[in-house]
């Protein structure tokens, strides 16, 4: 047994964390937060240059085909730098569901082009409030087109083409629905900007007029599709995740040692260092549930939607419960907008939702359990 | 990364699957299996008579304490092997619980700073489960903060004489030796005035009294010693260097990583699972889900930070400080187990008899011993400071006796 990453895969994160130390400090971010980018451009570039956009692509798609145990390294540090750049909807949605779904020809038109960084690709799915459902999907696809609006779409603003989750059928079952490429510059589809509780990844809203889409898949087998792309999402946002979680933890701890009343450091209060143990057990957990999620989604596990669960439910809570302990221990100063406290408080609350809600996951990781249970 | 043995790792596994198949007390595997925190008893038998006759089977067949030297009593196992060991071992590894302080502290210790001559004599029994031993170093005025005991030890000739008592010391009502930690210059600070032995437990003037904890049960006692003599050939380390010496013994003790805390939580997916409430199963109910999928992260994030661990020690790595989460995590959950268990129940929660309470009133022990698992081989609170100074490099507690005589230190409170 060997449950951790290769000196290669290690080396891989090293330099990821160096170059985006480099290219990514806070004032980065900050040009986006401040509403002066929708996303950092050159970021993207130099992403793509590093081959980290394409790390998990086959070469024959222009790719580096290494795996997606390295495209988890590359998700931590992503996470950990808080990059504004649509990473997450590109990489984890849009190519896995290309990887997953796609025709030799749908692969080779898209995937090159978000490995050197000219596509940004998402995933249209939801239609208003609500977690995944075939259900909730409404949008609908007739002769080749689609009719409907979708939002929030991570990204839709800035994308280049998305995967669309459209209604193909009227009978009740998960059947009726089925995927769809379309690319968003060809006329038809119209997308606003929303504004979102994390403005350094946008959201929008795209309304969909007679635009043209071809099949992604079979018809009908869209659900199941989405399912496992979604799986396969959970565990790289889950690494992203543990990544922030990692660092808020870090910016608490350096705070703590730093920072002295009544004639101490803070971070030698026992209120203090408790907080302090209890996100960094807390983040523990999530990295080791993670690491398996890492391992069932390399090997294309039976036991992927289990742990993928289980890897998206602890590294939300927390990164929920680092970056909002990581303001406790700052006290005021967390609670300024110049302290970065607050950009991974965002990141970990909009993370938490953008592939359906804990609860929804919740509910997915107990059926999971029950069917492994029964069979 | 990969969850596959290394072809020597394999043909171990075998090896001890197939010895475990052959000679493993199998009539009480059920049992043993369905056993869980407050409740491991075997019925109609006795079951430290029956850990005992595993242990020296093990023992004779080269199957006891995997890690240590053959020429002690050990097999010479890797790391790797122990936990492979484990794995197989399964349910009868329950057995070993009564032997976990003398084959996990007291035997490294005595393996550290014994003579070979000693070490010779007292490891092999204790390997093969035939002496029992306890580790006495808590008191009423030390718990957390052990280096404050006051249990003395005064030269007379070649020997010590003790004086004092010991409190929360496991299996002392069955084992036959102990390592004793004692103060033997109250005249500096704490931690520089304290030395280690090991004794005799029938030794004239020692007294085991069992505690009644919470629960009811009696796992603990407390050891009063009245000028009990300890030869100086039995000393650990050097006169006043007993701190050090116990902190060897401490290290050890997260060296026993992989024997895997319990949380509670397979027993609560089950009850959940087969639980019919008013509205229909149990889990089916979202609030049910809910807390399960809670309990079900913590777990799994406990298992596979454990098989993180391993991995490190299989590549060499020792086994640090971050593997207090165990305890910590997995303490209060079981508590908090229990109490969801019981509030499922609604008011026949209340009933504990194995014949009335919900599968046979598994829950309500789970529930009466729990407290103690948050205070037993360090408290939530002191892993916590494990974990902030030791792990994330915070600062110490200022510690206000640190450099004052032990005997200067006050010993009340509010006056």
């Amino acid at each position: 047994m060997n449950f951790d990453f290769s000196d290669e895969q290690k080396q891989m994160r090293d330099e990821a964390r160096k170059f985006l130390a480099e290219k990514c400090p806070p004032k980065a971010v900050r040009e986006v937060l401040d509403g002066k980018a929708p996303y950092d451009k050159a970021l993207w570039q130099g992403l793509a240059e590093m081959g980290f956009l394409g790390v998990a692509i086959p070469e024959a798609f222009g790719g580096a085909g290494a795996g997606h145990l390295e495209l988890c390294v590359i998700a931590e540090e992503m996470g950990r730098a808080n990059a504004p750049v649509p990473f997450s909807s590109t990489v984890y949605l849009a190519a896995e569901a290309l990887l997953l779904a796609g025709t030799d020809a749908q692969k080779q038109k898209w995937l090159p082009k978000i490995a050197s960084g000219e596509a940004i690709g998402t995933l249209a799915l939801f239609e208003g409030k609500g977690n995944p459902s075939p259900k909730a999907i409404k949008l609908q696809a007739s002769g080749g087109t689609l009719t409907g609006v979708k939002k929030p779409v991570p990204d839709g603003a800035i994308a280049d083409f998305a995967v669309v989750a459209a209604r193909t059928g009227s009978t009740g079952r998960d059947a009726d629905i089925s995927l769809f490429l379309v690319d968003l510059k060809a006329g038809g589809v119209e997308a606003k900007s929303l504004t979102n509780v994390d403005p350094t990844r946008g959201q929008a809203e795209l309304t969909f007029k007679n635009a043209k889409a071809e099949p992604l898949g079979a018809a009908g087998d869209g659900w199941s599709i989405l399912t496992q792309v979604l799986d396969r999402a959970a565990v790289l946002l889950a690494f992203e995740q543990v990544g922030g979680s990692d660092r808020a933890l870090e910016m608490g701890r350096d705070y703590a040692l730093d920072r002295i009343a009544f004639g101490r450091p803070i971070g030698s209060f026992q209120a203090v260092k408790h907080i302090l143990a209890d996100m960094y057990v807390s983040a523990t957990l999530a990295r080791s549930n993670c690491y398996y999620g890492a391992w069932a989604l390399s090997t294309n596990a039976s036991e992927l939607p289990e742990a993928a669960a289980a890897a998206r439910i602890s590294a939300t809570q927390a990164f929920q419960h680092c970056s909002k302990n990581n303001i406790q221990v700052h006290g005021g100063m967390g609670f300024t907008w110049e302290f970065d406290c607050h950009m991974y408080y965002r990141r970990a609350n909009t993370t938490a939702l953008t592939l359906g809600s804990l609860s929804y996951w919740e509910d997915q990781l107990i059926d999971r359990m029950r069917k492994k249970n029964a069979a | 990364m990969n969850f596959d043995d290394t072809p020597q790792e394999a043909a171990f596994r075998t090896e001890a699957k197939a010895w475990i198949s052959a000679n493993a007390p199998k009539q009480y595997e059920e049992e043993l299996r369905k056993s869980s925190l407050g409740r491991t008893v075997l019925k109609g038998a006795n079951i430290l008579e029956v850990a005992k006759a595993w242990q020296k089977k093990k023992a004779d067949a080269g199957w006891a304490c995997l890690h240590w030297p053959k020429e002690y009593g050990g097999r010479g196992s890797s790391p790797i092997e122990r936990v492979i060991w484990q794995q197989e071992e399964g349910p009868f590894g329950k057995l070993s619980g009564m032997f976990i302080i003398g084959h996990g502290m007291c035997g490294p210790t005595m393996m550290a700073f014994a003579g070979e001559e000693q070490k010779r004599k007292y490891l092999p029994p204790l390997a093969s489960g035939e002496k029992v031993w306890c580790q006495l170093f808590s008191e009423p005025a030390g718990g957390s903060d052990v280096a404050g005991l006051r249990t003395r030890a005064e030269k007379k000739g070649d020997d010590w004489i003790i004086n004092g008592q010991k409190i929360w010391t496991s299996g002392a009502h069955y084992s036959d030796y102990g390592i004793l930690l004692t103060r033997t210059d109250p005249n500096v600070a704490k931690h520089k005035g304290l030395t280690m032995f090991f004794l005799d437990m029938k030794s004239p003037g020692v007294e085991v009294r069992p505690i009644k904890q919470a629960s009811g049960q009696s796992d603990f006692n407390e050891v009063y010693f009245t000028d009990v003599v300890i030869p100086d050939s039995q000393r650990l380390g050097a006169v006043n260097d007993g701190w050090n010496v116990s902190l060897t013994t401490l290290m050890n003790e997260r060296m026993s990583i992989g024997a895997g805390v319990s949380t509670g939580f397979p027993e609560l997916f089950d009850f959940c699972n087969s639980l019919m409430l008013e509205e229909g199963p149990a889990i089916e109910d979202r609030s049910v889900r809910s807390k399960l999928a809670n309990y079900a992260v913590k777990a799994s994030g406990l298992r596979y930070t454990s098989m993180r661990a391993i991995s490190a020690l299989s590549k060499g790595e020792r086994p640090g400080p971050e593997n207090s989460i165990g305890k910590l995590v997995a303490g209060s959950m079981v508590q908090e187990v229990a109490m969801y268990a019981l509030d499922l129940q609604g008011a026949a929660g209340v009933l504990s008899g194995p014949e009335d309470a919900e599968v046979a009133g598994k829950f309500q022990a789970m529930l009466l011993r729990a407290p103690g698992t948050r205070v037993e081989g360090g408290t939530d609170e002191i892993m916590r400071n494990i974990i902030a100074e030791r792990v994330l490099g915070l600062p110490g507690d200022i510690r206000v006796d640190k450099d004052v005589p032990f005997n200067k230190i006050p010993t009340k409170g509010r006056a």
